[in-house]
């Protein structure tokens, strides 16, 4: 049972803050990334719990105790670094073993578990060799046994596969989350790689500029983004932001994209539900690009638009179309629209549309 | 690529060849020559033009390591009969070892050398040690003016040592540490500090500092880390580090020259000093030398493979 906490946590590096009154409370066993762009703080975020970073205000609670002025060994906290951290003069075994060494374990026992880590790593037969002489991946499960051997109350992981080529980060990925759905340890996972925090985690914490931007599930951040930052942050392609007006048009909502010379219809409720959810700086209207619905023939609420630029994707194509002065890019089967120039429908899907304020970036909340 | 040459890279490989073969002898030139001058004939040492094949043989350290005086007369046959071989070679040249009672008395070599030996190990562990801790301080931590403080270490160095030998020597007679052992210890750690701080601080940084930080995590004090770490990596470094400071505190020459006369002499201002009167005998000098120059080849041999691994060739991904 680990339960970590953060309450009130700032850091300055120099004058520079990076970390701003930041909170988050972890329950046990739970897999918790920090995502965000590099210099957004969450890796100084997970050394100041790791206790290799000090904080300049604020409480680490690690099961309800304060460990801000404990030293890192005495947190009972296991850390992957990205850099692997092997030591190139001991053998896997031995690297293994080294948290072990710092304990009063006899031999015996640290040999067992050492063992018993390798096996769930597979890595047995690396056991006598040097780190040097290992590939990416397999330096990767070393690291990651020698946090696992210890039994920590947490681990931390620091973009542990993101010095790895593609393919192998896509095993180690499927790996990592293989070994906490078997072992099931509380983990503070930092990735600036939003596929990996997805794939991974039970909640996502995005970071911007020392702020925490939102906490959520996958789905949560993925569907309901608090902010403009997360909406063009989660999700690939990234999601359409234009500026729109709404109005009200014959008993329907029509919500104008930029300068665009018509409205798109949406249901009428949207013109109360935005009335409860006033933007004092104007609207914005953010759509991702499988929002946008695009049909060769016209039909009810759909507008005329040309295709502009086509980027075929292998499973699927990204269409600029476009509207007024601005570029709206959808998603569509691969090959339905045949070319540049071309004369096709679009529509945006009402469910799939988000709300935020303009001169705050806030979601408005706006659900259809 | 295909090991296919143009005529233009065989000829430039065999120019490079050539110049180090001629490098190579001109740096060995003076070692041959020391060398050979040890095992020759006194006669043959001074010949012109040199004398490069004879017959060699080893009075000359006979010579070194034992005290000797002119005879008068010629030797007593009986005694030049019941000496041992190498007493032999000493009557031969017309000079006869002394002895107290039985006992054979040795010149003053063995005690200089042993004098170089201390001074050198002491101040080289001194220097690297201090020097790696330093090292490590610089590189690991911030320091408030870290920059003027390196500076100011390495500006120890730019003034040649020399210039300050007299006012050195008048302080170290001053506080009596003027012919000692402890006095020449301090003078080389002081002349190779600066230079282990630089060094093994470009080493220092080359370690990543993920290593301490994991073994932090993992429950290691920083101590710990440093020592189970930090040291194994630092290794190549010091390796080299040492090589260094104990070549300039084993060669060092001018203050070993002021500064001691008797008892704490270290080898090189003794060697010259056995040129004596009359004709210099040279073959002595050079077998002198010769075994001098040993400790530093036997060191370095010894280091040669942390001298030439790369610093690191760990499991880092950078």
């Amino acid at each position: 049972m680990t339960q970590i906490e953060l309450r009130g946590i700032e850091k300055f590096f120099g004058a520079v803050q990076v970390i701003h009154n930041l909170d988050l409370a972890i329950t046990d066993n739970e897999f918790i990334v920090l995502l965000g762009q590099s210099g957004c703080g969450k890796t100084t975020t997970l050394r100041a719990i790791a206790g290799l970073e000090t904080i300049d205000k604020g409480d680490i609670l690690i099961d309800g105790k304060a460990v801000q002025h404990l030293k890192a060994a005495d947190r009972d906290i296991a850390m992957v670094f990205q850099s692997f951290s092997l030591y190139p003069h001991m053998t896997v075994f031995e690297n293994v073993a080294f948290p072990l060494r710092a304990t009063r374990m006899s031999s015996g026992e640290v040999d067992k578990s050492v063992r018993e880590v390798a096996r769930v790593l597979r890595i047995t037969d690396l056991l006598d060799k040097r780190p040097s002489a290992l590939s990416g991946g397999d330096m990767q499960r070393v690291a990651i046994g020698r946090a696992l051997v210890r039994r920590p109350k947490a681990m931390l992981m620091d973009e542990p596969i993101g010095a790895l080529d593609a393919k192998l980060r896509e095993e180690m990925r499927a790996e990592i989350k293989r070994l906490h759905v078997k072992q099931g340890s509380t983990t503070i996972y930092v990735t600036h790689d939003q596929i990996e925090a997805m794939s991974l985690a039970d909640r996502i914490v995005i970071m911007h500029e020392g702020f925490i931007q939102q906490v959520g599930t996958p789905d949560d951040v993925y569907s309901h983004p608090a902010n403009l930052f997360v909406a063009q942050f989660v999700g690939s392609p990234v999601m359409n932001i234009a500026e729109a007006s709404v109005a009200d048009q014959a008993g329907a909502a029509s919500v104008t994209v930029g300068d665009a010379p018509a409205g798109f219809e949406f249901p009428r409720q949207l013109l109360s539900k935005l009335n409860g959810h006033a933007a004092n700086g104007g609207l914005t209207l953010g759509i991702r690009p499988e929002g946008v619905l695009v049909r060769h023939d016209a039909a009810p609420g759909y507008m005329p638009v040309e295709a502009s630029i086509i980027e075929p994707l292998g499973s699927f194509d990204i269409v600029d179309l476009k509207i007024g002065s601005k570029m709206l890019r959808a998603r569509t089967k691969a090959g339905y629209v045949s070319g540049p120039g071309e004369k096709v429908h679009v529509r945006i899907d009402p469910e799939q549309a988000h709300f935020f304020d303009t001169a705050s970036g806030k979601s408005l909340g706006v659900r259809l | 690529m295909a090991a296919v040459r143009t005529s233009s890279e065989v000829a430039f490989n065999r120019i490079a060849i050539a110049a180090v073969l001629i490098a190579t002898l001109v740096f060995l030139a003076p070692i041959y020559w020391i060398a050979s001058t040890a095992f020759k004939p006194k006669e043959l040492a001074v010949s012109v033009p040199p004398t490069v094949l004879f017959e060699p043989e080893v009075t000359p350290f006979v010579r070194l390591f034992t005290k000797r005086v002119q005879m008068q007369k010629p030797v007593d046959p009986q005694a030049y009969d019941a000496a041992p071989w190498w007493e032999k070679r000493i009557y031969d040249g017309g000079e006869r070892v002394l002895k107290v009672g039985k006992d054979v008395q040795l010149s003053q070599y063995p005690d200089r050398f042993m004098n170089s030996l201390i001074v050198a190990v002491i101040s080289t562990v001194l220097a690297v040690g201090m020097g790696t801790f330093t090292a490590y301080g610089f590189s690991r931590f911030k320091i408030a003016g870290e920059a003027d403080l390196l500076f100011f270490i390495l500006s120890t160095r730019m003034l040649p040592p020399v210039v300050v030998a007299i006012p050195m020597f008048l302080m170290y007679r001053m506080v009596g540490l003027n012919d000692s052992h402890i006095g020449l210890i301090i003078l080389y750690v002081a002349f190779n500090l600066s230079f282990s701080v630089w060094l093994m601080k470009g080493f220092m940084d080359e370690i990543p500092k993920e290593y301490e930080e994991a073994a932090l995590v993992d429950g290691y004090t920083r101590m710990q880390a440093f020592f189970k770490i930090v040291l194994p990596e630092a290794a190549t470094g010091i390796a080299a580090t040492a090589v260094f400071c104990f070549i300039t505190a084993w060669n060092e020459y001018a203050f070993a020259l002021i500064m001691t006369n008797r008892r704490a002499q270290t080898a090189p201002p003794f060697i010259p000093s056995q040129i004596g009167s009359g004709l210099p005998d040279w073959t002595t000098i050079a077998a002198g030398t010769f075994l001098f120059l040993l400790p530093v080849a036997i060191f370095t041999f010894l280091l040669r493979n942390h001298l030439l691994r790369g610093v690191t060739f760990g499991a880092i991904r950078k």
